[in-house]
């Protein structure tokens, strides 16, 4: 099984990478973007097993050390 | 004063450190590797600058996990004193020794030079040997230094005056142009709740002989040694 876990600045986190991406869209022209932020996608190869006792392993393993809950957001998927 | 000093995979100010320790202030001083379980009677831990395990995932995210921190971790909880420089101001805050985080510049460089820092109080082992408002010129090195917490935590932070050095100019004030790296009201360095744990951005070590063209960092390396003598 493999879970997909996204790591994402909360919004309260200034992110000048996405501020900076941000700006470089629209000086190649492209219209509309209203907000670029920027953050991490973690792919985890699983043992299968009984998807809530992943589901709670996964969420110990983003509490502890994938994601910094003082600074980053995290949801994830297991298939 | 007995001094350690942590060695991370990565870690680069860690002969700094020592140099300044040992060799400017004469005082007993070792390495702890971070796989050693112990730290061994040690007075204070340093926890040095650098790369520890290559900043992978986020600054001081894999550091937190090793065998020496959790020995750190169990030295500053009975009390025993521990300075965090740059990288090591990183790994406390990871390891929730100390509240907030450091992440990317504002401006998004890193940013290696002198500023000038403000001591904001000197009721704390890092800090009394210096004056309140004294302005020392110590360098920093960062890429990942804008100190960062809620606004119920910064606020708690400056009503316990846990908030030992803030960026200012030369003349002591606090200014968004004098704030490198956009950290939430200027924080430079920050203590616990308890005083004993102290993390900062700029380098006190590289700034501690007249060689280096600065000898403002000896303060707080001087209020560490002077903590002893009161103790």
């Amino acid at each position: 099984m493999k879970a997909k876990i996204i790591v994402m600045p909360k919004k309260t986190v200034l992110d000048p990478q996405g501020k900076t991406v941000q700006h470089a869209l629209e000086s190649l022209g492209f219209k509309g973007i209203q907000e670029v932020r920027i953050g991490k996608f973690i792919e985890v190869e699983l043992k299968a097993g009984k998807k809530a006792a992943l589901k709670k392993k996964l969420e110990d393993a983003c509490h502890k050390l994938l994601s910094n809950p003082v600074i980053e957001d995290y949801e994830f998927t297991i298939k | 004063m007995k001094f350690g000093i942590i060695q991370f995979p990565g870690s680069n100010c860690d002969q700094d450190a020592y140099h300044a320790l040992a060799n400017v202030f004469g005082q007993p001083t070792r390495y702890i590797w971070h796989k050693d379980s112990t730290i061994g009677a040690v007075d204070c831990v340093v926890v040095p600058g650098g790369f520890s395990y290559g900043d992978y995932l986020r600054t001081g995210a894999i550091a937190r996990f090793s065998p020496a921190m959790q020995a750190v971790a169990a030295h500053a909880k009975a009390g025993g004193l521990v300075i965090g420089i740059c990288n090591g101001f990183q790994i406390l805050c990871e390891a929730q020794l100390l509240p907030g985080a450091l992440i990317r510049n504002k401006g998004l460089k890193f940013i290696c030079e002198h500023v000038f820092v403000r001591v904001e109080t000197t009721d704390s082992p890092f800090t009394h040997a210096g004056r309140q408002g004294q302005i020392l010129r110590i360098p920093i090195a960062h890429g990942e230094g804008c100190y960062f917490a809620e606004p119920a935590v910064i606020a708690e932070l400056e009503h316990k005056h846990q908030v030992l050095v803030r960026y200012s100019t030369q003349d002591g004030k606090v200014t968004a142009a004098a704030n490198p790296n956009g950290s939430a009201g200027n924080i430079a360095g920050i203590c616990n709740a308890s005083r004993n744990v102290f993390g900062l951005m700029p380098h006190p070590e590289r700034a501690s002989e007249s060689a280096l063209g600065s000898e403002d960092g000896r303060v707080i390396f001087d209020s560490i040694l002077r903590s002893a003598v009161m103790a």
